[in-house]
């Protein structure tokens, strides 16, 4: 079962992160991105991690990438121009491509220990008391910092996106 | 890696393996696409990978600390996100345009 | 018994119940509206117009589906899909009622329990805006595309507040899930006050509960905020495209969300399934009295009828209403209708206020509405937090 559900998710992440790459309007590959999010939040969750896989389709699905799509909608950003390859990129990307990902799964496979395998519910520590006790205890100042950074995103996006007054 | 019939469970480094080839599918659409919209979408793909391969240690080591991580990660994105989408808006009124290889005022 | 079984016997009842709801949810709308505005409502298709939503859905069935021309297809076909399915996620998982055994069968009145609930809700509802703001896109409509932006702004603007309402009764509860959040309400204080989140000490949530309503009244895109389809604006906003039964997914959409802000509301703050008073007290027998109240009453008007029909139609559900006094007062299935009872009273009166709202207010303008969010909203919902924070900290 655990096994059949990472299939699962696993190649709709896939799909639809190829989708993103090759669809040419800017929706199509937001609607795509989407896709792989909800599709992570499911793995987090085989993970443990429910607060995680919560604050996925919290903050990424449903605020940033919503975002996005407001964005385009106001933009009425159209289709991409077609793109001139060059030749070398034409014939040698797809290979070097496929070798990049063979040397990371390599790598992956051959440093990771034969640790055991992902059994959903096998990790309790990803519960919300969990990740709110380390965040308020051992990662209080990197919690407070982030805040201050917020603020400050807040802050610059409205000074960039308001109209020039003078 | 053994072949054959499914096994019931997947070892972590299957979703490792996802996360790599997701990364990679990001840096592939920074590289080649030109809407300045789908080359940020890209990053936040990169960023989805690497978050999931920090969920994955997390589960491998049994301590939370990679989702605080990765909390982290989301929370830099959303304010990225926000200025990102800002600057976006400020370039397509300036230049009525989306297009990356057009915004090129500092080139030569 | 099998899990499999179970979980699947539960699903098809709760969604048979739930698509009745709906489908007659529309039907209390609109005779409540009728009333207020000293109007009768539908009253054409069977006695007192009960048969007006088999009527309506057969003719949304069958009316013909039109597709224009100059839509984007893929996207057009999704986004009705997608309002939908977000739509009715939520439902699986509110609990309606404690645990119960039936034929030796331990199980809890609802589909299933996530340690995360609360977040799960929040998540959901913030992906149901991709129906609304594809849809709006999809149509290649000024109107609709106006719509579609409006509704999307409104969205992540009121779900802010939302969700900061939602914290201050976490903090006094101390967990996430929608169950344990009802169970934390049992009990009384002085022996009479209910413990519900809006009673609950050291800082009565009376607040969130106003908050959280106008913010779920934003998120659903009712009166007042009901902009992205303003009918004299934008002539039907982002579904202005959609023929039959595509048009019906959002229409469907829209209530379900009203059904689930309800639920959330009940469980949240009004104590979920338990009673106003406590049992010792008779709470169990209020049921029986209002079925029964309504029942006599049908039996006084059928013997002074307002119209000849009323001779023959009020004596039945005269007998309906009685039966159904009857059952509460049944021991083997009294355990499972009162906490429904409860449950259902709590979301109907919020329901009612939704349709009340409806039928009073004029709408907000949209910078109005957006001004109303930030700098009203957001901060008292804020300050609320704090609050309660602070004395939750200084009273354990």
């Amino acid at each position: 079962m655990d096994a059949l559900l990472f299939m699962i998710f696993a190649a709709i992440a896939v799909i639809c992160g190829i989708n993103l790459v090759v669809q040419t309007h800017p929706i199509s590959s937001a609607l795509s991105l989407v896709g792989v999010m909800g599709a992570l939040a499911a793995l987090y969750l085989l993970l443990g991690g429910e607060f995680i896989a919560a604050a996925q389709l919290v903050v990424y699905a449903g605020a940033i990438m919503v975002l996005f799509v407001f964005v385009i909608m106001l933009l009425n950003a159209g289709t991409e121009k077609k793109l001139a390859i060059r030749p070398w990129g034409k014939y040698l990307g797809a290979p070097l491509l496929l070798l990049f990902f063979g040397m990371m799964a390599y790598v992956v496979q051959r440093i990771l220990p034969e640790s055991s395998p992902v059994v959903f519910g096998a990790f309790q520590g990803g519960t919300a008391a969990e990740i709110g006790r380390s965040l308020f205890t051992v990662y209080l100042l990197p919690f407070e910092v982030t805040s201050v950074l917020i603020l400050i995103a807040i802050l610059g996006a409205i000074v960039l996106a308001r109209k020039e007054v003078d | 890696m053994p072949l054959g019939p499914l096994p019931a469970a997947v070892p972590p480094s299957w979703y490792l393996t996802l996360s790599a080839i997701l990364f990679a599918l990001g840096v592939l659409g920074f590289l080649l696409r030109r809407n300045i919209i789908t080359v940020f979408m890209s990053i936040e793909l990169m960023l989805n990978a690497v978050n999931l391969s920090f969920v994955t240690f997390s589960y491998v080591l049994k301590r939370a600390d990679g989702h605080i991580f990765s909390f982290f990660v989301m929370v830099v994105a959303a304010a990225e996100a926000a200025v990102g989408l800002a600057i976006i808006l400020t370039v397509f009124k300036n230049r009525q345009t989306l297009e990356i290889d057009e915004v090129s005022s500092l080139k030569n | 018994m099998n899990y499999y079984l179970l979980s699947l016997i539960k699903t098809a009842i709760v969604v048979g119940i739930f698509m009745h709801v709906l489908a007659y949810l529309q039907w209390i709308e609109r005779k409540v509206i009728a009333h207020v505005q000293l109007r009768v409502g539908p009253r054409r298709v069977g006695p007192h117009g009960l048969l007006q939503p088999l009527a309506d859905v057969i003719k949304l069935i069958t009316k013909e589906d039109i597709l224009p021309s100059h839509v984007n297809k893929v996207f057009y076909f999704m986004a009705p899909f997608i309002a939908v399915t977000f739509a009715l996620i939520s439902i699986s998982i509110i609990p309606f009622g404690p645990e119960i055994t039936v034929g030796g069968v331990r199980t809890n009145m609802g589909l299933t329990d996530l340690n995360i609930g609360v977040l799960f809700i929040l998540g959901i509802s913030g992906l149901g805006v991709y129906g609304v703001a594809l849809a709006g896109w999809a149509s290649n409509n000024k109107y609709a595309l106006m719509g579609g932006l409006r509704s999307s702004a409104q969205m992540i603007s009121y779900e802010l507040p939302m969700a900061l309402a939602l914290a201050s009764p976490l903090l006094i509860l101390n967990t996430l899930s929608l169950r344990e959040i009802a169970n934390g309400q049992a009990g009384y204080y002085l022996g009479f006050i209910p413990r519900w989140a809006i009673f609950q000490m050291p800082f009565p949530q009376i607040f969130s509960f106003i908050l959280f309503l106008i913010a779920g009244f934003a998120e659903t895109n009712r009166v007042p905020f009901d902009l992205p389809e303003a009918e004299n604006e934008l002539v039907a906003g982002f579904h202005v495209e959609y023929a039959s039964m595509k048009f019906a997914s959002f229409f469907m959409a829209e209530y379900a969300n009203m059904v689930t802000v309800s639920c959330i509301a009940t469980l949240l703050f009004l104590g979920g399934w338990h009673p106003i008073f406590p049992e010792k007290y008779g709470s169990g027998l209020i049921p029986v009295v209002i079925f029964a109240a309504s029942g006599l009453l049908c039996f006084f008007h059928a013997a002074n009828p307002a119209r000849p029909f009323d001779r023959i139609t009020l004596p039945m559900f005269g007998v309906l209403f009685l039966g159904a006094a009857g059952l509460f007062l049944l021991p083997p299935v009294q355990f499972i209708l009162l906490p429904l009872f409860w449950f259902c009273a709590k979301v109907l009166i919020i329901l009612f206020v939704f349709i009340w709202v409806r039928a009073t207010l004029p709408r907000f303008r949209y910078d109005q509405l957006m001004r109303f969010a930030w700098t009203f909203m957001f901060p008292v919902a804020l300050v609320n937090l704090f609050i309660t924070a602070l004395l939750v900290a200084v009273y354990p």
